[in-house]
């Protein structure tokens, strides 16, 4: 016969503090740092082998974009197409800033490969979005 | 450090790349985010080999 018993878990809240609050605060969390840094949106709610894939995934992305010489964009309020480009990079969070920082990434695309690399870099910040959500959803419990 | 891999190649490490992420993201259980990951991949490159086609018959 199966048993419906179900047992407590031992609660690690603090008597005072709102776990609804606490868990909001979390998922919060998680979505910042996750975007910062692909895949510690998840090592922060307790999915480690999860972000060490998406952070292998991610990171490898964009490093071999930026192998390709591919182009990263700068901030611009010019043509639509580099603003969108520039949110996409941005997606990588750290990445792309330290990236941009030590001036990797060429300026203009000259061969396939190079644009091949663009893509692979504005992708990889894209994906870095899709994984921070889902890290800001499993903080909320959203999802398992 | 420049990189410079063959159109498949870059085809298949971007499939790779994005089928892992897909997988996790969109799934909840172990199971069904390889499940899908493989099923993602598998739709990449067919779908890149099926365009590479048709534009060889438009060229043609």
């Amino acid at each position: 016969m199966a048993s419906n018993v179900q047992v407590t878990a031992k609660s690690s809240v603090t008597p005072g503090e709102n776990p609804a609050a606490r868990s909001s605060t979390l998922a919060y969390g998680a979505l910042i740092v996750g975007w910062l840094l692909p895949g510690a949106g998840h090592f922060l709610v307790k999915r480690p082998f999860r972000g060490l894939l998406l952070f292998l995934s991610i990171t490898s992305m964009f490093v071999l974009g930026v192998a390709m010489q591919g182009k990263l964009y700068a901030p611009n309020a010019g043509e639509i197409l580099n603003i969108l480009g520039f949110v996409g990079d941005l997606g990588s969070g750290l990445l792309y800033i330290v990236a941009k920082s030590l001036d990797y990434g060429r300026g203009a695309v000259q061969i396939a490969t190079a644009d091949y690399g663009t893509k692979f870099a504005v992708v990889a910040g894209l994906l870095n979005f899709i994984a921070a959500i889902d890290a800001h959803n499993i903080g909320l419990g959203r999802k398992s | 450090m420049t990189f410079a891999p063959s159109h498949f190649a870059a085809v298949l490490l971007f499939a790779a790349f994005a089928s892992v992420v897909f997988g996790i993201t969109q799934r909840s259980t172990t199971q069904a985010m390889i499940k899908y990951g493989l099923y993602c991949f598998a739709m990449f490159v067919v779908a890149v080999v099926g365009a590479g086609w048709v534009m060889w018959l438009i060229r043609k």
